[in-house]
């Protein structure tokens, strides 16, 4: 595996990059840190609200905007028979339509765009559109779409084996189901975009988008111009977690339509309740299992049916729910196993990308059928996780990829001591049968998450790296800050070629005019590709200036160090910026690019065969819980966690991520619920009513450890990618509450039926079921 | 109309206030301090969360709101500290300088608000002495876990701040304040001249914190005609406290009222605690929150329950009736155009009652309940003498339950009785399907909790959260 050279020779790095704090965390703390709707507004700008659809699908037949045109303070409205160009603001399949287009497939789709002179004025005009409607049937559930055939594209199967018979021939064989609920991203600064009409027809957007490449070429093709028209720049989101991936192109978009349309600054600051019916959300999924085991728990035959609810349009659901599927067998060797995957068409909002990207819906699949295994033979579930765990001769994934760096057992291990699994684990058990209201239950699972884009070629990053006469250095990349470091730990990156400190460095805002043709900062790989891509910049300077030196010191240039004090060549040490003035006489260029597209992986997707990833990232996690079976209300009382980074860019930076990772991994699994009328309206469109965790959710006791180890792949510092996979630490959170519930009825083998999100509703049903 | 605060030391005077403009937008788009953020404009998220004070005798009394949900005129005469007001020269307090070395931001979109929650704590502000967690139960963070921002909380307990010369600039303020007339916006400064106003204009509305009505003008994008502020009446906003119970002036904020609501039986306290965050119960009224007449109305069916008598006051005529007698039916009150909740009084219950109170939603704190039970038991000698049974988010108004009182009342304290008051609750209730929760959990939740009170009667810990 590791057999290309590293890109800098491990000897020559620290062990571990310093816990530098965030880049911009003073800023943040003093509230000087500035997000799109922070800055001056221009003095003519308009401000944007859509005309959202009434109705789950129907057909349009007239439009009278009459009221809305005539509200005050409105200047334009603006519908699809407005758009020069492309009435598409989709990721891959062009289904995403700006404005609706004859028809409406789900409720609170935009319709019109009304433009104001405030935003209220907006938002109020808004409302007094007259639409007529001619009402179709609306498909809004997994059942009924399935039912209908409604589908975004053909159900994918993967397998290897004969599932059908080993779950025949196998000695004990449990079948059932469960579903798992999508999620909100509740990032805190909600879809915002300012557009600017610049002269010539071109238009410069700030959006809070982790892709503004897309943006870019969607606002393109929108208005008509070309990419080099449109400028997009973002200098941070206030959170985002997947959800302005592709869902931040709407508000770009309607912004550079109105300054297209009418020369004036356009601004979309949408409200917290228009964006959370308007914006897609985590994909809920209903699993379907079947499996055949010995009596040692060892899973002989799997067949698993991983059916998610993919809404109105196909966004970016086939790579989720491949994702899924590739993360359904979590760190397990599956002999015999297949595995179906239904994407479901429906008419409510089109579910996105979110934190984990599917995988986390393919693990929970594979987590809930080892609970049932190990419920069927009475035997503790992490007897069952470990003896499932891939080994040697056991190391091939279902969609064959040879596993080369698996870390699951003695990462395992490692946590079962520390936190102190087994005597705990008595505990429980002792306490719940001293107890008849209160249950507790304990659960330690793990995690393997394969890191790279599973679409190949979005695995590429560019940089632009310009060190100044005065030795200051600036950089940028095509990564997004949305809050998890990447700035920081690019900065660091870069610092450390040159030897200088990371205050030296200026981070400056992501900007498509520096540089092109980006893909989304998503899949965690911000900091794996672009963290690259500035080395390789940085190293080009590097050798540059070493040449200079060179001349200077008179010595060989592979004979220049630079070290703290100066760049050393023979007898010379030479302050950096000395150096750089030094170079600048001699008219050697200080600026340079940088690019980097990830090695060795190729995935056949019409076979679901290959290598998607280029390694994995594994943890695990402890919970241990309690519930209280007259209410279903529980609380999460111990968690433990070790995670894996590989060798850490930046060890605190890391740790923030494993903790709020495993926090909305927690809220998914236990107070965030989504509910829909059957209308087809979102009822849990506010905080008022969407439950995200707050501080006192928050685990009693918390304790994060990081593996101490490198990538066995050469990535940048031997680092490993760290934003989705701690995610998925949360899922023994509910892996114990069913221990827990499974308490009620003891002598039962089998694991409770318990939902997510696991809300005190879901918990008593469960502790019904379990009874029953 | 003209409306004055104070912002660090100097005086804002806006001049064309309108009534029901939020304090988060002005100071976002006419002062520039961006550093308060929205994040939902609804009181749920407390990115916007800013200090505000007024003048008490040893200096100025702070507290933690929602700008977002808070009108411009609510400040006049007040003073307001923003996250820019921390750092005036660019140098950062203790607790930032932690925050910002400690990892508590990472997106940093929520962190203004959580610097003035914990900075509201370090200097004594209203709630301070409450554990951190129910500092900020009222600000999210999607980033980070809390974890950093909890220790930097306890790094940075206290901050020293002396706003001597603060609160006598804030006095003059008000002594120089006019009592404004304008017909936008009403605020008397009298319970008599609150009568004779509403006299006049019985469309008035009543706005004492606006956590509800706010949202009526931020979501609802309503005009709010004659919005008349009771927030300044100062007969409005007393607590008085003694052996025969608490009696509450209809303005007093849930925060201001939950010790002595918590003295009163610490079940009370609890869920006075459980309502909104600190934000929210620094602006909200235990007054306002009977008055808006919510079928859920988390205080309500505990008040209930302890007995608590309402009174009504219409010009120079007051009527004080139980509470229960007050909700008629969804959206229905028992108040006469012109006349408003005076005060409340919750009697003080007898040293051995037998009182459990029960909120149940999705998450503990800042929720809304699916269902709220609250029991008050009179058992002696075996027997249950009295029994008051009251819950919330089981019909159209917070009620009692007759039948299931009638079961347990003179019967003996057994599982039997239990069960069967558990099985009258069927004649009692016919809850609804909505968004918190299915009827089928509300019957089986409602009829637990019976359950609950007996096994904590019994010694035994009910509650998961007594093991934390």
């Amino acid at each position: 595996m590791a057999d290309r050279p590293d890109p800098l020779p491990v000897a020559t790095l620290p062990a571990a990059k310093p816990s530098l704090p965030h880049d911009s965390a003073l800023l943040h703390v003093t509230g000087a840190a500035r997000y799109v709707d922070d800055e001056p507004e221009p003095a003519d700008l308009l401000h944007l609200a859509f005309g959202q659809s009434s109705e789950t699908h129907a057909a349009i037949v007239a439009i009278d905007l009459s009221a809305v045109r005539a509200a005050p303070g409105v200047v334009a409205v603006f519908t699809a028979a407005d758009i020069p160009g492309q009435n598409d603001v989709s990721p891959v399949a062009h289904d995403d339509r700006l404005l609706a287009d004859g028809e409406v497939i789900y409720r609170g789709q935009p319709v019109f765009l009304v433009a104001a002179i405030s935003r209220g004025a907006a938002r109020r005009a808004a409302r007094l559109g007259r639409i007529d409607y001619a009402p179709r049937p609306a498909l809004l559930t997994i059942a009924g779409a399935r039912a209908a055939a409604s589908l975004i594209e053909p159900t994918q199967r993967m397998a290897r084996g004969n599932a059908a018979a080993a779950l025949e021939a196998a000695p004990h064989r449990r079948s059932g189901r469960f579903a798992m609920g999508g999620q909100d991203h509740f990032y805190l600064e909600g879809q915002v975009a300012l557009a600017r009409p610049g002269e010539d027809g071109q238009v410069h957007i700030a959006s809070s988008t982790q892709h503004p490449s897309e943006v870019q070429h969607l606002v393109a093709d929108l208005l008509g111009v070309g990419s080099a028209d449109v400028t997009v720049e973002v200098r941070r989101m206030g959170g985002a977690f997947g959800g302005k991936e592709t869902q931040a192109a709407p508000f770009a978009a309607a912004a550079a339509l109105v300054a297209a349309k009418t020369g004036r600054p356009a601004k979309f600051c949408c409200d917290r309740d228009d964006d959370m019916v308007l914006t897609g959300k985590r994909h809920d999924f209903e699993i379907g299992y079947d499996v055949g085991f010995d009596a040692d728990g060892h899973i002989l035959g799997l067949k698993l049916r991983l059916a998610s609810r993919c809404g109105a349009t196909v966004d970016l659901s086939p790579a989720i729910n491949d994702r899924a599927m590739f993360h359904a067998d979590n760190s397990y060797w599956l002999p015999a196993v297949e595995i179906l995957s239904e994407r479901l068409k429906t008419h409510t909002v089109s579910a996105t990308a979110f934190r984990g990207f599917g995988g986390p819906q393919g693990m929970l699949a594979i987590e809930r059928v080892i609970d049932v295994v190990a419920a069927a033979l009475g035997r503790d579930p992490l007897e069952v996780r470990i003896a499932n765990l891939y080994g040697p001769g056991r190391d091939v994934t279902p969609y064959g990829m040879t596993i080369a760096d698996n870390i699951a057992p003695a990462l395992i291990a490692r946590l079962r001591h520390d936190c102190d699994y087994d005597a705990r684990r008595a505990a429980v058990g002792a306490f719940n049968a001293g107890h008849a209201v209160l249950k507790k239950g304990i659960a330690l699972a793990p995690v393997k998450f394969g890191i790279s884009f599973t679409t190949t070629h979005l695995n590429q990053a560019g940089a632009l790296v310009h060190v100044y006469a005065d030795g200051s250095i600036q950089v940028n990349h095509g990564g997004t800050e949305m809050g998890q470091g990447l700035y920081i730990k690019v900065a660091q990156v870069v610092a450390d070629v040159f030897a200088v400190p990371a205050s030296a460095v200026r981070i400056t805002a992501t900007r498509t005019d520096k540089v092109p043709n980006t893909s989304a900062t998503a899949a965690s790989s911000g900091a794996d590709l672009n963290g690259m891509a500035a080395f390789e910049a940085a190293r080009t300077i590097r050798d540059r200036l070493a040449g200079v030196a060179a001349s200077i010191g008179g010595c060989e240039p592979s004979h220049v160090r630079f070290t703290p004090a100066g760049i050393v060549a023979g007898a010379e040490t030479i302050p950096f910026a000395t150096l750089c003035r030094k170079a600048h006489l001699a008219r050697v260029s200080l600026s340079s690019t940088g690019f980097y597209a990830t090695p060795g992986i190729a995935y056949d997707r019409a076979a679901h065969r290959g290598r998607p990833f280029y390694y994995f990232a594994y943890g695990a996690a402890c919970a241990e819980v309690v519930v209280d079976t007259l209410t279903g209300e529980h609380r999460v009382l111990a968690v433990d966690i070790l995670h894996d980074v590989g060798r850490s860019l930046n060890p605190a930076i890391d740790l923030g991520q494993i903790e709020g990772g495993f926090l909305q991994g927690q809220g998914w699994l236990t107070t965030e619920e989504l509910v829909f009328a059957d209308d087809g309206r979102l009822l849990t469109h506010s905080p008022a009513t969407y439950k995200i965790p707050t501080a006192a959710d928050r685990p009693a006791r918390l304790s994060i450890a990081l593996w101490d180890g490198e990538n066995v792949e050469p990535t940048i510092n031997r680092s490993k990618a760290v934003g989705e996979p701690p995610f998925m630490l949360a899922q023994c959170v509910l892996s114990a509450l069913g221990e827990a519930i499974a308490a009620t009825a003891p002598d039962r083998r089998a694991f409770p039926p318990l939902d997510a999100p696991a809300t005190p509703e879901a918990i008593l049903r469960a502790i019904a079921a379990h009874r029953a | 109309m003209t409306i004055r605060f104070l912002l660090d030391d100097a005086v804002v005077e806006v001049a064309d206030a309108a009534p029901t403009a939020t304090l988060l937008d002005h100071l976002r788009y006419r002062l520039r301090r961006t550093g308060t953020k929205e994040g939902c404009a609804e009181g749920d998220c407390g990115a916007c969360t800013v200090l505000v004070g007024e003048p008490v005798a040893d200096g100025v009394a702070w507290r933690a709101v929602n700008a977002c949900i808070l009108f411009l005129p609510m400040i006049d005469g007040k003073a307001v500290l923003t996250v820019e007001s921390l750092s005036p020269g660019g140098t950062p307090t203790p607790l930032q300088s932690c925050m910002a070395r400690n990892g508590s931001s990472q997106c940093g979109f929520c962190t203004p608000g959580f610097v003035m929650s914990l900075y509201g704590r370090a200097i004594g502000a209203a709630g301070h002495a409450l554990p951190v967690a129910d500092v900020i139960a009222g600000n999210l963070c999607r980033c980070t876990g809390y974890g950093p921002i909890l220790d930097a909380a306890q790094a940075v307990p206290s901050i020293d701040r002396d706003d001597a010369a603060l609160a006598a600039v804030l006095r003059d303020l008000r002594t120089a304040q006019a009592p404004d007339a304008s017909p936008a916006w009403f605020a008397p400064r009298s319970v008599d001249a609150l009568a004779a106003l509403l006299l006049d204009r019985p469309d008035a509305r009543l706005i004492a914190g606006a956590t509800d009505v706010g949202l009526w003008v931020t979501k609802g994008l309503r005009a709010i005609d004659t919005p008349v502020f009771i927030g300044d009446v100062p007969e409005l906003r007393t607590i008085a406290e003694d052996a025969a119970g608490v009696t509450l002036g209809a303005a007093v904020r849930y925060a201001e009222a939950h010790d002595a609501l918590a003295r009163l039986h610490p079940d009370l306290g609890e869920l006075v605690r459980r309502i909104g965050g600190l934000q929210v119960r620094n602006a909200g009224t235990i007054g306002g929150n009977i008055a808006n007449g919510s079928p859920i109305g988390d205080g309500p069916p505990a008040l209930i329950a302890l007995g608590a008598r309402v009174t009504l006051r219409r010009g120079d005529t007051r009527r004080t009736l139980p509470l229960e007698a007050y909700f008629l039916d969804y959206g229905r009150q028992d108040r006469a155009p012109g006349e408003f909740v005076e005060r409340i009084h919750i009697p003080r219950p007898a040293a051995d009652a037998i009182i459990h109170i029960a909120k149940l939603s999705r998450r503990f704190d800042s929720d809304i309940s699916a269902v709220c039970g609250a029991f008050h038991l009179t058992v002696r000698g075996g027997v249950v003498e009295t029994a008051r049974v009251a819950f919330g988010g089981m019909a159209a108004t917070p009620r009692r339950a007759p039948a299931c009182e009638a079961a347990l009342t003179n019967a003996p304290f057994s599982e039997a009785t239990i069960a069967g008051a558990i099985a009258a609750l069927r004649e009692d209730f016919a809850p609804l399907t909505d968004v918190r929760g299915s009827a089928g959990y509300r019957h089986e939740a409602a009829g637990n909790l019976l359950w609950r009170l007996w096994h904590r009667e019994r010694g035994e810990p009910v509650s998961v959260r007594e093991l934390v």
